[in-house]
């Protein structure tokens, strides 16, 4: 009984984790058209950023202040990955919108190269990031049963950040007219809304919150050039089986793929679980082929 | 009249809360043009969605007559219903484009649209010899070997109007053919609606008032997904409520 | 407009000198080339295959898949497990003994006959296709959200195999064969025989795929390609038709795991997971999809250029997969096969200009 509340509390935060890098994923999708399938590298390389960013905040602070650097690199991660989001909207991404497929051949290749930039860069085996001391503590409940500080912090951490996207999406002038631009491009972009702008911000703020999500990851685990690939699938699992466009539907999705893997997993086996989640989607997609909350319109053939 | 081709029985359609047809029924009959008339949002669109399978009733029927055979159109697929003779054009011109204009209307002119007979081939020259008259019909023989890419917005709905004709419906739900067209050109499509009459019957949803008054032979107004009246052109001309809610506001 | 039709007639044409160039060439292949590079060939020509498959849903039928590694997977594990009971002779294959096994499993047992194999390598892969088609397709799954599927398949897959190391060899996938239907598989004259027929698949698959789009049914799957909502209100179902062609395709890239497996020794499950899944979509996007000659001028090219390059630099392969692919698809959306048009468009352009 406790193995499976500690299982059950482990995919809550991987559940967490990818319910991050799914949000970023629909926006985009949703606003755009596009698959992001570099989206993947993008929390590898938040990861990355949060380990070089520990090996020079240990080179220049004394080690007193050591725990600091996490806090640090969560900010780090945010503005180094959203910087190449832009890079990639602006330099490739903005020719292929409204071109789902291609863009997610192209958003491939991508990944690809960044796969290979960073091993070049760091060589192929893993690194690792030390957890800081705060959040090196278990919190014991009943028996085996214990929730860990930095699963329970990577839990509040996307709380945060959810909170922030929900705020930034419908309460301010530029998240209207992101959603604006989601449901009618050319009547927003007729009516002032800079579109151009909006997609390079929303790819920006998609792009940096998979940065954030590689953060946490950083604390889970060893990480490598590849990690990203690992988490992907699951990602687009969760966009799918939840609905495009909006919130409540990456928060479902994310839950399902998440927590629904580890506890087929718990109850058959490791391998076995992958297959139950694929024939659970398959099953919940032929209920609604477009996910659980998906917004339909009129439009014959789109 | 001649016999009944088509039987709405009170059909009534929801999107979650919303009620876009309340109650109608209606009867369409045999070599019958009828067009369905009324404000925007009064559920004119979605009531020819409704008899070709594109939407779902939530209560009420569809009954489609032909050849002494009786259907419950809901209980029908879509591509079902088409092969049973009931034949659709939509609203937005849309047609095959990669793909010539003659291979356009050869996809719509076949009777037998399963896959063993796809990979058979064989077009009989009774089904070509159609096709040519079509499209001589429709101005677009000397086009045959283009692709539709190259219509202009009036000629890809007489392509689609084409695709359907060549496809001898025996019930034809056009949504404003016209739209897009010049005065000409709307002159042939009614002239067209005339000869096609003869053979089928046609319910068209459509707001341009002179083209109803040419070739309408009943009209059905609706009115916030309810019947306002039904008759002759003359007589709904006539009918005060029409003029209140639609007419009077220069038939839109 | 006459000259637009000579256009096209004339590119047709084209395609068919490059097709017979290429299937020329490959005939003749084994009397000049080492027996390493026939082979490796050999290999090329399977993946050919697999991208004339790939072609026939994507080209035609707008279908996107990327988990074809599933259906390659699946005719190559069915071939590999019978060389792998030819090779045990009677005992139990050597990777299931050590995982403990005590006897063969059940579902095994039936690939020790030849002809059985030879039936599963393709109907296995039809039957899973026919499936995982009709559950998507009927309920009108279609673009992304059936990429997206295809690829969550190949994934689920291979971790299943990886996880049944006592069925499916774990990791390690199954390799140490010895012979094919008697015949000693390390042999020069066996490998020239798989060769040839490996190069028959081809080209009657080609032949056979070609015959089909110039069908009708050619023209109803561009149609579904491009407006299948106006497909079915034309009255065909294209559930129908992609169910079809998606399990002609899997058949196809089953074959090819077929002729993979005596070829190359080994098949395990990196070579059926994502990333070997979207390779072969790159295959068809580099050739030119839509044309049949585009995905096996494009598997040819691009798999001979991946052993040059590997062998010469490991570490730069993979940034000349991802930029040729980057490059293909946002600047030459035709494939090799459109190159000869560039000229024109060039032109159509700076004509565009003046005006």
């Amino acid at each position: 009984m406790d193995l499976l509340l500690m299982q059950l509390f482990n995919s809550l935060s991987v559940s967490s984790i990818l319910l991050l890098a799914a949000l970023g994923l629909a926006i985009t999708f949703g606003l755009m058209g596009v698959i992001n399938m570099a989206h993947g590298e993008l929390i590898m390389i938040g990861a990355y950023t949060t380990y070089v960013v520990q090996n020079i905040w240990k080179s220049v602070f004394p080690e007193s202040l050591f725990d600091g650097y996490f806090i640090a690199s969560i900010f780090i991660s945010f503005l180094v990955t959203a910087g190449i989001g832009v890079l990639l909207e602006r330099g490739i991404i903005r020719h292929l919108y409204g071109r789902a497929l291609d863009s997610l051949l192209v958003t491939w290749g991508i990944s690809l190269v960044l796969q290979q930039l960073v091993r070049s860069i760091f060589g192929p085996t893993n690194v690792s990031v030390a957890c800081p001391s705060f959040l090196d503590k278990n919190i014991e409940v009943i028996g085996m049963f214990s929730m860990s500080y930095k699963r329970l912090f990577i839990l509040a951490l996307v709380i945060i950040c959810c909170i922030l996207i929900g705020l930034l999406m419908y309460r301010t002038r530029q998240g209207r007219n992101i959603r604006a631009a989601m449901q009618n491009r050319p009547m927003a972009a007729s009516l002032g809304v800079n579109t151009a702008r909006c997609d390079a911000l929303t790819f920006a703020i998609g792009s940096g919150f998979a940065g954030v999500a590689g953060c946490a990851i950083a604390l889970l685990g060893p990480i490598g050039p590849t990690i990203g690939q690992s988490y992907i699938v699951d990602t687009f699992m969760a966009v799918v089986v939840g609905g495009v466009g909006r919130i409540v539907g990456c928060i479902t999705g994310s839950a399902i793929i998440g927590m629904g893997g580890p506890i087929f997993e718990f109850f058959t086996t490791a391998s076995l679980g992958k297959v139950l989640i694929f024939i659970v989607v398959i099953i919940i997609l032929q209920f609604c082929p477009k996910g659980i909350f998906s917004i339909s319109n009129r439009v014959l053939d789109e | 009249m001649a016999n009944p081709i088509l039987q709405i029985k009170n059909a009534s359609i929801t999107f979650g809360d919303f009620k876009a047809v309340k109650n109608v029924s209606t009867t369409v009959y045999d070599n019958e043009i009828r067009f369905l008339i009324g404000p925007n949002g009064a559920g004119k669109t979605t009531l020819l969605d409704a008899i070709c399978g594109k939407n779902k009733l939530s209560s009420g029927n569809i009954v489609y007559y032909n050849d002494g055979q009786e259907y419950n159109l809901p209980k029908i697929k879509e591509n079902k219903i088409v092969n049973i003779g009931v034949g659709r054009k939509f609203q937005a011109p849309s047609v095959f484009s990669g793909i010539t204009i003659y291979e356009n209307m050869e996809l719509a002119a076949v009777t037998n649209r399963g896959l063993m007979a796809s990979i058979g081939n064989k077009l009989p020259a009774e089904i070509r010899e159609r096709i040519d008259e079509q499209l001589q019909f429709i101005g677009l023989y000397e086009l045959r070997n283009e692709y539709p890419t190259v219509l202009s917005h009036g000629q890809k709905q007489w392509l689609e109007i084409g695709m359907l004709c060549v496809s001898k419906p025996r019930l034809m739900l056009l949504d404003e053919p016209v739209a897009g067209m010049g005065r000409r050109e709307t002159q042939r499509t009614a002239e067209l609606l005339k000869i096609i009459q003869k053979e089928c019957a046609v319910i068209v949803v459509e707001h341009d008032m002179q083209f109803v008054r040419e070739v309408a032979s009943w009209v059905t107004v609706l009115h916030d997904g309810e019947i306002l009246c039904e008759g002759t052109m003359d007589e709904v001309q006539n009918n005060q409520q029409v003029i209140d809610v639609y007419l009077g506001r220069g038939g839109e | 407009m006459l000259n637009e039709t000579k256009a096209g007639k004339f590119r047709i044409q084209g395609n068919t000198i490059l097709v017979t160039i290429i299937f020329i060439f490959l005939t003749a292949a084994p009397f000049f080339m080492s027996s390493f590079r026939m082979n490796m060939f050999g290999k090329y020509m399977c993946f050919a295959l697999i991208a004339i498959g790939i072609d026939m849903i994507w080209g035609y039928a707008g279908i996107l898949s990327l988990g074809h590694g599933v259906y390659f997977g699946l005719g190559a594990y069915c071939m590999a497990m019978h060389l792998k009971l030819e090779a045990s002779g009677g005992a139990l294959p050597d990777f299931m003994a050590w995982s403990a096994m005590e006897k063969l499993p059940g579902f095994w047992k039936p690939f020790e006959s030849t002809a059985f194999t030879l039936l599963a390598v393709v109907l296995v892969p039809v039957t899973v296709a026919a499936i995982i088609g009709s559950l998507t397709f009927l309920n009108r799954i279609r673009g992304v959200y059936f990429s997206i599927l295809s690829q969550a398949l190949a994934y689920a897959l291979a971790t299943f195999m990886i996880g049944r190391q006592e069925y499916f060899g774990g990791s390690n996938g199954l390799t140490n064969f010895s012979t094919i239907f008697g015949c000693p598989i390390q042999s020069t004259q066996t490998k020239i025989i798989l060769f040839y027929c490996t190069l028959a698949a081809l080209i009657l698959a080609y032949v056979g795929c070609r015959f089909l789009v110039k069908r009708r049914i050619g023209r109803v799957l561009i149609a579904v390609r491009d407006a299948e909502n106006r497909a079915r209100f034309t009255g065909y179902s294209p559930a129908v038709y992609k169910v079809f062609v998606y399990c002609l395709s899997a058949a196809l890239a089953g074959i090819a795991g077929a002729l993979y497996v005596p070829q190359v020794g080994i098949i395990s499950p990196t070579d059926i997971n994502i990333s070997p899944s979207i390779e072969m979509v790159i295959w068809v996007a580099v050739g030119g999809k839509g044309t049949l000659v585009g995905p096996v001028l494009g598997a040819l090219v691009v798999n001979f250029l991946k052993s040059l390059i590997s062998e010469q630099f490991p570490a730069f392969w993979q940034f000349f997969m991802g930029g040729v692919f980057i490059l293909v698809v946002l600047f030459l959306p035709g494939g090799l096969v459109s190159i000869k048009e560039i000229p024109a468009k060039i032109k159509a352009r700076k004509l565009k200009k003046e005006e």
